[in-house]
Formats: C-alpha cells, sequence, structure tokens
C-alpha cells in the first residue's frame, strides 16, 4: 500500500483560474510539504481539498490507497472522516467556548478522564496551560494560533493540514511562533501540509515543497533546492530568492555572525534565536559584480569566483558565480558587456551583511 | 376585561411560538446552506403570509382542512370533531401566518455563523447535526430568541385568520383581537379602549425586549 497522498484534481471557479494539479505526499517517514505561491496561486484551494471542504471538478485524491475523492465514481470522504487536524488562515477558534472546550470540542468517543488528560496534554505542549479557561476573544493573535494548533493535533490527526499558519500575526511574534511550530512539527511526527506565501516559512519549516503558480505547480522539491535552483523564469520569479544555501554559524559579534559556508565566511546580520544551523539566503539583485581587484567598499562581504552560467532575462542578466558555493547575481545588459560577463571570467562579487537572510535550520 | 379570551390569546400564541421554534430550525436551517438552485420558490412559500391578507391565507386554510377534504376527512374520522373553529384547527392557522416571523430572524442568524467556524467543527469530526447544535445553536441565540418572540407577538394580534378558521367561540376560540372587535360591534367602547390598551402595551413590551436583545452593545446596563 502507498504511504502517501495522491493528488490529481482540476477545480475551477467561476472567473478565476482553473486550477489542474498533480502532486504526490510522501507520508512515511512524516514529513512537513510547503504549498508556496502568490495568492490566487490555488494553494489554499488544494488545502480545501484535501480537508474535504471543497470538491474538485475532476480528479481523484488517494491516501494510503484509500480513496478520498473520486469524481468519476462520486466517492466523496467527508472531512469529517479523513483524520484530520485543520487550520484554518484566521484559526476560526469557537468564540462560544472556553480555550479548555475549544480544544475538547473534537473530542468524542473516550472518557471524560481521557478527554481531560488529553486537553491538558496538548495544552502543556503548546505551554498554553495558563489560558485554559479563556475565552478566544481575551487572546492576542499568537496566543490564538497555539490554541488553534492544539485543537487541530488533539484528536491525534494521521494528517495535519496548516493554511498559512503565521500569517495573521504581526513581523516579531511570527519569527517566534515560526521557530516554535518548527519544533512542534517535529515532535509530533505527522505528516503535514503547510501553506505559506513566505519564503523564510517554506525554509524553515518544509521538508520539500511544491511551487504554484496560476493554478499550476511549476516545481517540486526540497526547499532549499527549489529556491536555489529554480528550474524556469516562472519559478525563480515566483520564489524571488535565488541564493539559497546551508551554513554554520561560527561567531556572533556585534551583531554581526559569521557564517561558514563550505570554505567561505559570509557576514550576516545576527537575528535573536539563532542556533549553529542555518540556510544563508541572498536575493540576486542585492549582489553586486565588481572586477577583481578594485577598491574597497561598505559591503562587508567580497567573495572572488568564476562565472560560471549568464543567463539573458530581457534588460537583466542572471549570472552565476562559482565563489566556493554558487551565488546568483542580477545586473543589467550594459554591466554584462562593461565588466566582459562571460563563462569563466573571473570577478568579485559584493553584498552587504544586510542583504544576507538567515534561516535557522536544523 | 374578558379574561377568558386574554387566557386563549396568551394559549394560542405560547402554543404557536412553541411550535414554530421546533418548526422552523430546520426549514431555516436547509434555507441559509440548502445549494440547490429552486431553493427560491420555498423562500417565497415562506414568505407569502407576509403578503397575503390573512382572509385569503384563512380561506385556504378552511378549505383544507374543511371535512370535505381528504386530510379534514381523515381528521375527523380520527378525532371525532371537524378542525375548523376548533382550537386545533386556530392553532394550525396560527403556524402558517407566523411561519414567516420565525423562519426569516431564524435564517438570518444562522446567515451570520462564520463558515469556517462551521467547517472547522466538520474536520474537527462532528456531523452536520452536531455541528448544529454544539456551535450553530448556541452562536444564534440572540437570532432564535427574536424569532420566537416576534412569532408570539404576531400571533396575540391576529385577526382574520382568527375568524376565518376559528369562527368566535367563547373560550375556545376568541381571541382579544376579537373581543375589541365585538366590543365596537356592540358600541362597549370602554371595553375595547381597555383591551387596546392592554395588547398596545405587551405588543410594544415585546418589541423593546426584541430590538433591545439585537443591540450588539447593551446600553441600559453596560456589561463589564
Amino acid at each position: 500500500m502507498a504511504t502517501e497522498i495522491a493528488l490529481n484534481i482540476r477545480k475551477t471557479f467561476v472567473g478565476c483560474t482553473t486550477i489542474a494539479v498533480q502532486l504526490r505526499l510522501p507520508l512515511d517517514p512524516p514529513s512537513v510539504t510547503i504549498l508556496f505561491g502568490p495568492s490566487g496561486s490555488g494553494k489554499t484551494t488544494i488545502l480545501r481539498c484535501l480537508a474535504g471542504l471543497e470538491q474538485p471538478e475532476a480528479g481523484t485524491i488517494l491516501c494510503h490507497g484509500q480513496i478520498w475523492f473520486d469524481a468519476a465514481t462520486h466517492v466523496h470522504v467527508p472531512p469529517q472522516a479523513r483524520g484530520l487536524g485543520y487550520m484554518a488562515q484566521n484559526y476560526a477558534l469557537f468564540p462560544n467556548y472556553t480555550v479548555e472546550g475549544n480544544i475538547a470540542y473534537g473530542l468524542s468517543g473516550i472518557s471524560v478522564q481521557e478527554k481531560k488528560v488529553r486537553v491538558s496534554e496538548v495544552l502543556s505542549l503548546l505551554q498554553i496551560k495558563e489560558l485554559a479557561q479563556q475565552k478566544p476573544t481575551q487572546l492576542s493573535g499568537g496566543q490564538q494560533q497555539r490554541v488553534a494548533l492544539a485543537r487541530a493535533i488533539a484528536r491525534r490527526p494521521q494528517l495535519l493540514l496548516l493554511d498559512e499558519p503565521l500569517s495573521a500575526l504581526d513581523a516579531p511574534t511570527r519569527i517566534k511562533l515560526c521557530e516554535d511550530l518548527r519544533m512542534l512539527l517535529t515532535r509530533l511526527a505527522i505528516p503535514s501540509v503547510v501553506v505559506t506565501h513566505d519564503w523564510t516559512e517554506a525554509l524553515s519549516l518544509g521538508d520539500q515543497m511544491a511551487v504554484l503558480d496560476d493554478g499550476r505547480v511549476l516545481q517540486i522539491g526540497k526547499p532549499q533546492e527549489v529556491f536555489s535552483q529554480p528550474i524556469n523564469a516562472d519559478v525563480a520569479r515566483v520564489v524571488g530568492i535565488e541564493t539559497v544555501i546551508h551554513g554554520r554559524i561560527r561567531e556572533i559579534r556585534d551583531e554581526l555572525a559569521t557564517v561558514q559556508v563550505g570554505p567561505v565566511p559570509v557576514i550576516a546580520m545576527a537575528s535573536p534565536g539563532l542556533e549553529s544551523d542555518v540556510f544563508i539566503c541572498i536575493r540576486a539583485e542585492d549582489v553586486t559584480l565588481e572586477l577583481a581587484g578594485s577598491s574597497e567598499t561598505s559591503a562587508r562581504n567580497h567573495l572572488r569566483g568564476t562565472v560560471q552560467t549568464v543567463t539573458s532575462l530581457g534588460a537583466l542578466v542572471r549570472v552565476t558565480i562559482n565563489c566556493g558555493f554558487l551565488l546568483t547575481a542580477l545586473v543589467t545588459r550594459s554591466a554584462q558587456s562593461e565588466l566582459r560577463l562571460v563563462i569563466g571570467s573571473d570577478v568579485r562579487a559584493a553584498f552587504k551583511a544586510g542583504s544576507v537572510h538567515l534561516i535557522p535550520r536544523r | 376585561m374578558n379574561w377568558m379570551a386574554i387566557w386563549v390569546t396568551c394559549k394560542l400564541a405560547t402554543l404557536t411560538s412553541l411550535a414554530l421554534l421546533i418548526i422552523s430550525l430546520p426549514i431555516a436551517y436547509w434555507l441559509t446552506y440548502s445549494k440547490w438552485r429552486w431553493k427560491f420558490l420555498i423562500e417565497s412559500i415562506v414568505a407569502l403570509p407576509l403578503v397575503l391578507p390573512p382572509t385569503v391565507l384563512g380561506f385556504y386554510i378552511l378549505i383544507a382542512i374543511g371535512p370535505h377534504s381528504p386530510m379534514g376527512h381523515f381528521y375527523t374520522d380520527l378525532v371525532g370533531h371537524p378542525l375548523p373553529f376548533s382550537f386545533q384547527g386556530l392553532l394550525l392557522a396560527s403556524i402558517l401566518y407566523s411561519l414567516p416571523f420565525a423562519v426569516q430572524p431564524f435564517a438570518a442568524t444562522f446567515e451570520q455563523v462564520d463558515r469556517k467556524l462551521i467547517e472547522a467543527s466538520w474536520t474537527l469530526g462532528l456531523s452536520k447535526l452536531k455541528t448544529f447544535f454544539k456551535l450553530i445553536l448556541p452562536l444564534s441565540t440572540a437570532g432564535l430568541i427574536t424569532g420566537v418572540v416576534l412569532s408570539f407577538a404576531h400571533t396575540l394580534g391576529e385577526f382574520g385568520v382568527v375568524l376565518m378558521v376559528g369562527g368566535n367561540i367563547e373560550g375556545v376560540t376568541r381571541t382579544v383581537s376579537i373581543e375589541i372587535y365585538d366590543d365596537v360591534q356592540a358600541l362597549n367602547y370602554i371595553g375595547a379602549a381597555k383591551t387596546s390598551a392592554l395588547l398596545l402595551v405587551v405588543s410594544y413590551a415585546v418589541l423593546l425586549l426584541v430590538y433591545a436583545m439585537n443591540r450588539r452593545v447593551w446600553s441600559v446596563w453596560p456589561q463589564k
């Protein structure tokens, strides 16, 4: 029996793009799949089809070889019978129940005693024990998110579906809770599908990711690979970040982190909560190319390398440089001809410490 | 004042609104959540008593439950007396007459329950029926009370349907509104004035309750 979710669906909304996707999500070992794309790309619809809240016009959804949906034979397993934990974008907490009531809401078929144990288990797992008797309206955004997560996992679902789990939060809370969510997902070991349009979340949370645009899957792969090696210009445009590479923090001093990337040290702005393993992310438009041996600039990073590929994108040219790792830069056509950038030429890449984003990742 | 008429009226209004509470819940639920494309046909039928003259409605009910109709015949065989000009017949007519006053507020309040909450309940394993009782009903209490109270008030004041279906039998189908009419016919203006004043006060009090209930902020006694 296939330990995966196989999804092959078509869904049209009147006046909107048609969603036509084929996806395979491995369930064993439990992994986190990111559905990544801009708004309107169809990622939420796919999640809702998985949850059984939306019915495609055509296609099939299979989970563990069991048919969840088949348009041809009119099979539609309702959301109640799919054994899911589903978290909507705005958390959809029940306003008439307390936090405890929300979490216990879906627990049926077990004794009152066991219900209590389960509720207190997830309350302490999410560190919200003190909120148990509060009503949802009394909670902050971050607290609501934790309660919604607790409610979703209390039934021990076989699949966890999270729709933009962090987007309703303010930036500082988001960074903190993204970290917590990653640890929780690792600890729970429940196969999960997370919808997001935020690349930092995708990198931080995902084991694999599918890039969606206009209702189609453009690329599937490990987040780091998808971000650093987009298979075409469409993916590059959607993901918007070109260099993603694994590194290890060597030291942090004066809010600057020195990250060892292969043989090369890279200087980056340190953000709180970093551990030793990180992804360093650099946007191609933040990388300046200069001829080797020119004068000093304010940029903290100057890496010597050789040009590996040159791709024309209309007025701009995408250049990848091997400087110990592959770095992508975006320069104008005139700059390319002035610097005589061709495959194999020596060049120096410069970027500011502030242009390097560090994403914690173990 | 004729206390018998007041008693009949109160009994009729109470039973009507209780029956409507039970009957209107499934109708309102269906009207709110059904995706049937011809739903508007049923919506219009439910709203008919709002625009139809009570005499017209009463006439059709009278025909439908009369001893010559299959339904009336069946009822007479079963119970031993015909439905028209009995309290039971009057109750049936009142229920039909006040149906939109319960169904419409119920449907409006169900409509306001966030679809996302209902979906969350489904994904947590609760059937549609359990979701209705554990989530939709508790979130709809204000609308439910509005519907019950409005249909109570509406039944208190009905005249045409009562006259057509109930007749004017003292202690059985003689309601307050008919009492007023009879008083005026008999030139007993004092009696009519007393009963009218009572109906006015009760109706106003009921509407006060409805509007106060539906305020988002309770301004009379502010909440802590």
